[in-house]
């Protein structure tokens, strides 16, 4: 019966191999080559020269990450409290935005951060922005809130906030009832039963909800490019400066893309592994 | 098993044949893939092309020259014509990646000044049709500086630290930085370059820059969140309809003026249709349209003489000719500006190396 099944998973097999696993080969190859096609190591080489980046691109996503799973985390967990309509309608709000383009999403909070945008604009008319000044003794017209790392740390959060959102509820939603229950009988106060039974058996919730904010996050070009205005560079626009910006350079971009793929993979299974092991320690 | 596998197969194909697209379909069939700038022509030109020749327009567009650059190099882009500028179509050549023109097809060509043939990219003439031509100046919102604008120092001056744009490409930025030192903009002295680029990235860890950017431009300086940014003289056209406070100068140090002139790539597909769509653009009504909408300079004698006629006949109010001379620049701001030409291979290389350390 089993084999039968699997016949369906040949599209999906051969999707794989022609659109992942060869282009991470090509990747490799191009790694590895000069402009002129031979072998060579110098792409990596220079890697040293750009680790600046790679902090500044890990720090933000980490940032990012931390504040998805404490804003999701609670969402998550009130919504799978309440009664079904209430589930429902969160649901719509929270994927409401995911109808709209990802680019024109964040080209909308350009507008909102800019400043003379309407953000800067409440704070003037309210007065936020002259009692700063005689406060702090400055001289502001407005906030800087565009243009700073703050502001893609924000675009980052703002975008990849359902993806931390939905494995966890869909993991707290099917938990077993019963064990619930059997940890209040057996004398746990509520905050027990969080810490000692919900929070054990979402954590595989948790995991793909982190694996999905900070990979996307980590390679983002969009998000720093628009709200972070270019001038501290972020890993994706480092690459995609290699293949379609200023600088044209597939064999430097590819080795950079490659790194990175190292770190990240390292990365997720260190946390997986992680992982794994509280998941056995609760159930013994 | 021999079912499931052929469905796969025959989805397979399927795929390959809507990625591949429908170009390779009929031979009666006609079509012209067009590559060019966002914003960048009147589309009712491509109707009326449509409807005239029954040849069907693929057009899409690239960001910046580099960018165009790259989708050709990796094979990304299946075009025919692509419109880019004169240092990039000097590359092109130099790379023998563009088809020579059968002129007797683009009887229009004979309609495009002299001014801009023969020139230093295509000296000869066989490879281009000029498309717009502009210069490259400093945009600024009057009510937040304090005098008005007139050298590219202000590119890199810490009083306007925050307030200021610098565009998002290698060779304009480095450009700014090299005029405002004295030097040629095509220079070759690497001691110059680093030069300029020590300027860019001064300023850069000065916080002059408050984001670099290329479309972007538009919505933050109408939207008065920067002070001065560089950008294209139709471009600045486009932002005062939006903005009246904004000013357009040519610095008195000299400056750029481009030309961005249709190509046939070598292997194109569609090379009769692309003279079609080519000697058609090249006419004079398309001139005045595409003047129209887009506000960059016709290289079309009759167009750009007739233009301040045409908007008083389309508009019924005389076009202000302070605009008609930004956007066509009169003889004594082309006297101090220069053409881009292609660089040498170690000095393109030398530029990317730059480009991406300033952005560390």
């Amino acid at each position: 019966m089993k084999n039968k099944l699997s016949h369906f998973a040949i599209p999906y097999v051969i999707w794989m191999a022609l659109f992942v696993v060869a282009p991470i080969i090509i990747v490799v190859i191009y790694a590895f080559s000069s402009a002129s096609g031979g072998f060579t190591m110098a792409n990596f080489a220079r890697m040293g020269t750009y680790a600046v980046v790679f902090t500044r691109s890990f720090k933000l996503a980490i940032i990012a990450t931390i504040i998805c799973l404490l804003i999701g985390y609670p969402v998550s967990y009130i919504m799978s409290k309440e009664g079904p309509r209430f589930q429902r309608i969160a649901m719509v709000l929270i994927m409401l935005p995911m109808w709209m383009n990802f680019l024109l999403r964040t080209y909308s909070w350009m507008s909102i951060l800019e400043n003379n945008g309407l953000l800067n604009q409440l704070f003037q008319k309210i007065g936020l922005i002259a009692l700063y000044n005689q406060v702090f003794g400055t001289d502001l017209s407005y906030f800087r809130l565009i243009n700073t790392q703050g502001a893609v740390v924000l675009g980052m959060v703002y975008n990849y906030l359902p993806f931390m959102i939905l494995p966890i509820y869909s993991v707290i939603i099917k938990l077993d009832r019963s064990l619930i229950e059997a940890a209040h009988d057996l004398g746990a106060n509520t905050f027990n039963v969080f810490r000692r039974v919900i929070l054990p058996l979402s954590l595989p919730g948790v995991l793909s909800g982190i694996t999905m904010v900070f990979v996307p996050s980590v390679s983002t070009f969009a998000i720093s490019k628009m709200l972070g205005g270019g001038t501290e560079m972020m890993l994706g626009d480092l690459i995609e400066q290699q293949f379609l910006g200023g600088a044209y350079n597939p064999q430097l971009g590819a080795a950079i893309s490659l790194v990175m793929m190292v770190i990240v993979v390292v990365c997720m299974w260190v946390m997986n592994r992680f992982g794994e092991g509280e998941e056995q320690a609760v159930m013994m | 098993m021999k079912k499931t596998l052929a469905l796969a197969l025959a989805m397979m194909m399927a795929a390959t044949m809507l990625l591949t697209g429908c170009g390779s379909g009929g031979s009666e069939e006609r079509v012209v893939n067009v590559c060019s700038w966002g914003e960048y022509i009147d589309e009712d030109l491509i109707y009326q092309f449509e409807e005239e020749t029954g040849i069907k327009v693929n057009y899409q567009i690239a960001e910046s020259n580099e960018a165009l650059y790259s989708l050709l190099k990796t094979g990304a882009g299946d075009y025919d014509v692509i419109v880019p500028s004169d240092y990039m179509i000097g590359r092109l050549i130099a790379e023998d990646m563009l088809a020579e023109l059968d002129y007797s097809n683009i009887p229009n060509f004979g309609l495009i000044d002299d001014q801009y043939k023969g020139l230093s990219y295509d000296p000869d003439n066989k490879y281009t049709v000029p498309y717009t031509w502009g210069t490259l100046g400093i945009i600024y919102n009057t009510t937040m500086v304090d005098e008005p604008i007139t050298s590219w120092d202000a590119m890199f001056d810490e009083k306007y630290a925050g307030q200021v744009l610098m565009i998002r490409n290698s060779r304009d930025a480095l450009a700014a930085a090299l005029l405002d030192l004295g030097y040629d903009i095509n220079t070759t002295d690497e001691a110059q370059i680093r030069e300029a680029y020590q300027l860019l990235s001064g300023a850069k860890s000065a916080g002059v820059y408050q984001a670099f950017v290329m479309d972007e431009v538009f919505q933050k300086m109408e939207g008065g969140n920067a002070a001065i940014a560089m950008y294209y003289a139709g471009d600045y056209l486009t932002m005062l309809e939006n903005n009246p406070d904004l000013a357009y100068v040519v610095p008195q140090e000299g400056s750029n003026w481009f030309v961005d002139a249709m190509c046939v790539l070598k292997d194109a597909q569609h090379k009769e249709e692309a003279e079609e769509w080519i000697n058609f653009i090249a006419g004079t009504d398309a001139n005045l349209a595409n003047m129209d909408y887009i506000w960059y300079a016709s290289p079309n004698t009759e167009a750009l003489s007739g233009y301040p006629d045409y908007y008083q006949e389309t508009y019924g109010e005389a076009l202000d000719m302070g605009l008609y001379e930004i956007m066509a620049a009169p003889q004594e701001v082309l006297d101090r500006c220069t053409l881009y030409e292609n660089l040498p291979a170690e000095t393109l290389t030398l530029y990317n190396d730059l480009w991406t350390e300033l952005g560390i």
